[in-house]
């Protein structure tokens, strides 16, 4: 879009690549708050369902309009800082949440040569922006100045820094497989394996670490079982219980965004990313984005079965899996896969 | 142009957050302006072109080393009157170990620009094409790779030490044998009786 600024219309390029990027963004960000708010529909929908109930059905046909109906209610209420709290610290946490659920999607790639920032550090990238995330919600416990939600700083904080190490360790596996860090090039690694089928996961090497980066995207997002920091026969609302109207609602839109974020990289690292699953000519006719869209909703449903069917676990056995069971495992699995492509491809 | 405003502007919040640091009153407030600062130096770290440094940068001191400070400062309780009455104590000290900083730098751009540093001596820059991952990669595990390891090591070394020297045995303490919890079935936990009226249940 650069080269459309700067010969159809004539800017300088500093110019052109400053319209074209702002221009990427908004292509982005603008369907993403679209894709939260229907995907808020769609797991309160699956949800009902497991559990026999209509769920959302009053708000527009089939309810599809009940996100913005609430949308609408947390607009018009008024925001609320209790007294006690750290006034600029306490309405930052919430901008610093969503934001960061936002910035992410700038390296994902959504078909081949269609990505905001295909840059060669893609993945740190993406590590880097979501160990950020840990931030808003412990201003947010600190700076409401009350038990629970600093409680629930406190678990986050520990929760989210232990499942990054093993994500981290999993990371470390697909790339030096794909022998890169930029994630159009990790998809395309994917690509004909065994000349059949794309996905890193149909590698038999591989498909532990997929379990294991699969739960711990799902502690990693707080979402169930691992929803300890909002345990609400514990902690009330956890970090969010002082907060109300839009900054509560930054909260709800972060969150399903970083769920939305997970799935896609649970796609786009183990199951070919935008690439269909069979390496088969046919199928290529298919855009790549249909693909991609097709997995995310795939793994969100996953999200949605697991939230439905799974009770919550205690916060010791939450942090048992991660120190003792994910960390050597993905540690050992680290050794085994450079093992491995040491014998397979450098040769002894 | 566009990268000369983005230079001072990450410059700019650097010094800021880096004074800022120092000036607040609050502890907690002081580490979060320090992650400013880290974050703009990573910034400023993308800006000469070092993006591996620069992400490493944000994952391990952002990610990791500020989260665990923020984490003690918010923990402890912290007596901001006996922070504040060494100040007149360590100023003397303070001052002396800011002109010898000062004073280092100073030393170090003046050889640099007096030139006979031989310019073959210092490390070579990467190749345009080169991602810096790979080149600190290459260089790391070929050139220093003894180094690199011993590094390695004296991390090892010092985490060991730090749980040797602060683990202590409590006695009577009670551990959970994960296994058993696992392998417990409702038919060893669980009677189900059906007592007659009047009769209570024998526990």
């Amino acid at each position: 879009m650069t080269d459309f600024f700067e010969t159809s219309v004539g800017l300088p390029y500093g110019w052109a690549w400053f319209l074209a990027t702002i221009i990427g963004i908004l292509v982005i960000a603008l369907p993403l708050m679209l894709a939260v708010a229907m995907i808020i529909y769609a797991d309160r929908k699956i949800w009902a369902a497991m559990a026999l109930r209509r769920g959302p059905n009053v708000v527009g046909p089939f309810g599809l309009l009940q996100s913005f109906a609430d949308g609408l209610k947390v607009f018009l209420q008024e925001t609320i800082v209790p007294t006690a709290a750290n006034k600029g610290l306490f309405l930052l946490a919430p901008i610093i949440t969503f934001t960061v659920a936002l910035i992410v999607w700038a390296v994902v790639p959504f078909q081949p040569e269609v990505v905001l920032a295909d840059i060669n550090v893609g993945l740190l990238y993406v590590l880097a922006a979501s160990s950020l995330g840990v931030y808003g919600i412990i201003l947010a416990g600190w700076s409401s100045n009350s038990k629970y939600p600093f409680f629930s700083a406190i678990r986050a904080a520990a929760q989210m820094v232990s499942y990054e190490v093993a994500i981290g360790f999993v990371l470390i596996s697909i790339v030096m497989w794909a022998g890169t860090f930029n994630l159009t090039g990790i998809v395309e690694a994917q690509k004909g394996l065994y000349g059949f089928i794309n996905g890193f996961a149909f590698n038999p090497l591989l498909f532990p670490m997929s379990i294991v980066f699969l739960i711990s995207s799902l502690a990693e997002t707080q979402r169930a079982p691992f929803d300890l920091t909002e345990a609400e026969s514990e902690l009330v609302a956890g970090y969010q219980t002082e907060y109300s109207s839009m900054s509560f609602a930054l909260y709800w839109l972060g969150e399903y965004a970083n769920v939305i974020l997970m799935c896609t990289l649970n796609a786009t690292l183990f199951w070919g990313g935008y690439l269909p699953p069979l390496d088969w000519a046919p199928l290529y006719a298919v855009p790549g984005i249909i693909w991609l869209f097709a997995k995310i909703l795939f793994f969100f449903f996953v999200f949605s079965w697991i939230k439905a069917t799974v009770p919550r676990y205690r916060y010791d056995q939450l942090m048992r899996l991660g120190w003792k069971v994910f960390l050597p495992l993905s540690l050992f699995w680290v050794f085994l896969v450079s093992g491995v492509l040491m014998f397979m491809r450098v040769g002894i | 142009m566009i990268q000369a405003i983005a230079f001072y502007i990450f410059a700019l919040v650097v010094l800021l957050s880096g004074a800022m640091t120092i000036a607040s009153r609050n502890p907690v407030h002081s580490v979060l302006w320090l992650i400013l600062a880290f974050f703009n130096a990573a910034g400023l770290m993308v800006l000469v072109g070092a993006e591996f440094i620069a992400m490493l940068l944000v994952i391990v001191y952002v990610g990791a080393v500020a989260v665990l400070f923020l984490f003690v400062v918010m923990m402890l309780d912290i007596d901001f009157a006996s922070l504040r009455a060494g100040f007149v104590r360590y100023f003397g000290i303070g001052l002396v170990l800011a002109v010898a900083l000062v004073a280092e730098i100073l030393i170090g751009v003046f050889a640099w620009d007096a030139g006979g540093i031989e310019l073959s001596r210092r490390a070579a820059p990467v190749d345009a094409g080169v991602p810096n991952i790979t080149a600190v990669g290459y260089l790391l595990y070929t050139r220093y790779l003894f180094i690199f390891e011993a590094a390695g090591f004296v991390l090892l070394v010092a985490m060991i030490g730090a749980i040797v020297l602060t683990h202590r045995e409590r006695s009577g303490s009670r551990y959970q044998n994960i296994a058993r919890q696992v392998a417990r079935r409702p038919q060893d936990a669980t009677r189900n009786v059906r007592p007659e009226i009047g009769q209570g249940v024998q526990l």
